[in-house]
């Protein structure tokens, strides 16, 4: 079975991305979408610390302690970025101003439902940063995960067993085996990676898919 | 005369009692006001509550702080780093109370507080277990929780420049919670790279009016080795 890698996840999902759009890339795995973004679109990536308009890596030695991302990596500004203070910021996420965002997941439901920042482990110390905001916030919420955790099970899922960061807010999964959009009457195979059957990606899923004519 | 220069952070700091309630700036080490949690660590208050965006990091600053079991209660978005081992001891051995908030929530209540709003409703952590107990209202068809400002003492911060007035100008993403935080804080300390004379602060481009500031502390950058 051919899967996609993490790198592959993010340039299918990078494609997606349209002219003109502002972006959010959560912090971990989405920030690897930045790398893949089509040259010929202007697209403007927010950061919830506060900043509009993030460019590429600093060249080594040319970091600056007061420009970084929401992950506290350095970063650099684009000609036209902008710089706002956190409660603007936020306003931007929650207001509804925001394309997108790209969030990773522990799991997602059949009704879009979202649990990425919290295994629900006792012991565990819990943090949030601003995944409940962005779930809500942005207008099209994407998700990029692998399909299935280590010992095989779906992370796709009828209902979320770990704690939600937000309820029926996600749009599409982008994942190494599918691309499935999250739609009211269920979900929606929109593509399959490789060769792959749909009905073993039905098998592996375990929860109802719908076939879109497009997909093999 | 207005003159909000302080000569030193220890004497900014000097009436901070036990149980206060402190904001501090900063998100990484961007607009983290350094110095000042140097001198608050000095200054010896306790039993505090402080409000940052999350629980320290290594062995500096607000880690230092809740490594001296200064620290009562702590209210931040994201405490769990790879380097919060302060935050991480106290927390397991239950000597610090832990409000876990929504980042964007917790900027808002924030703000909230310096615009003298009473509570607001979000839609932000409704349906999970973070607005668990709260009051929840449906408005044109979308599900809100509502949530209260959170008012401080004092409000520990960075800036970039700043005039006798305490009007402050930022750096880049050193901002974040900077302006918020200066508003909602009865008595705010801003530390600055420069201060200058009245009249040289472009108003254009100020960003936190001298109303919400009550103290400045001009600190020298370090240098660094070319």
């Amino acid at each position: 079975m051919k899967k996609l890698d993490r790198k592959q996840i993010a340039a299918r999902l990078a494609r997606d991305i349209p002219d003109g759009a502002y972006v959010n890339l959560g912090i971990g795995l989405p920030t690897l979408v930045a790398d893949y973004l089509p040259k010929d679109r202007e697209i403007v990536l927010h950061s919830e610390n506060g900043v509009l308009g993030i460019g590429p890596r600093p060249a080594p030695g040319a970091e600056d302690e007061d420009l970084i991302n929401a992950g506290k990596e350095p970063v650099t500004l684009l000609k036209g970025g902008s710089f706002f203070h956190h409660a603007d910021s936020f306003g931007m996420i929650r207001g509804r101003h925001l394309d997108y965002c790209v969030l990773g997941a522990f799991q997602v439901s059949v009704h879009g439902d979202l649990a990425n920042w919290h295994t629900g482990a006792p012991d565990a110390i819990p943090a949030v940063g601003g995944a409940m905001d962005l779930a809500v916030g942005a207008k099209n919420v994407l998700v990029m995960m692998e399909h299935l955790t280590k010992d095989g099970q779906s992370k796709v899922v009828e209902r979320c067993s770990y704690p939600l960061t937000g309820a029926r807010c996600v749009n599409r999964i982008y994942t190494d085996l599918a691309v499935i959009d999250v739609k009211a009457d269920g979900l929606h195979v929109v593509e399959i990676v490789g060769e792959l059957p749909f009905d073993e990606l039905q098998r592996l899923t375990g929860v109802p898919l719908k076939r879109l004519a497009t997909a093999a | 005369m207005i003159d909000k220069f302080i000569d030193s952070a220890a004497a900014a700091l000097a009436d901070l009692p036990d149980g206060a309630t402190v904001m501090i700036g900063g998100f990484g080490n961007a607009g983290m006001p350094a110095e000042l949690i140097d001198a608050l660590i000095a200054q010896g208050a306790k039993q505090l509550t402080v409000v940052n965006n999350n629980a320290g990091n290594a062995d500096a600053g607000l880690a230092a702080l809740i490594g001296a079991r200064r620290v009562r209660k702590i209210i931040c978005s994201f405490p769990r780093q790879t380097d919060s081992w302060h935050f991480d001891k106290a927390y397991r051995a239950g000597e610090l109370a832990l409000e876990l908030v929504p980042q964007g929530t917790l900027a808002e209540r924030i703000r909230a507080a310096g615009a003298g709003i009473g509570a607001f409703y979000t839609p932000t952590a409704f349906g999970t277990r973070l607005a668990e107990g709260k009051e929840t209202r449906r408005i044109g068809g979308r599900d809100y929780v509502l949530e209260s400002p959170i008012h401080a003492d004092y409000a520990l911060i960075k800036a970039d420049r700043a005039d006798r007035w305490g009007n402050l100008t930022y750096r880049m993403t050193a901002r974040n919670f900077g302006p918020i935080m200066a508003a909602a804080a009865k008595i705010t300390v801003a530390q600055v790279r420069e201060t200058v004379a009245l009249g040289e602060l472009d108003p254009e481009i100020v960003v936190t009016p001298g109303i919400f500031v009550q103290r400045i502390v001009r600190i020298a950058p370090l240098r660094r080795a070319a």
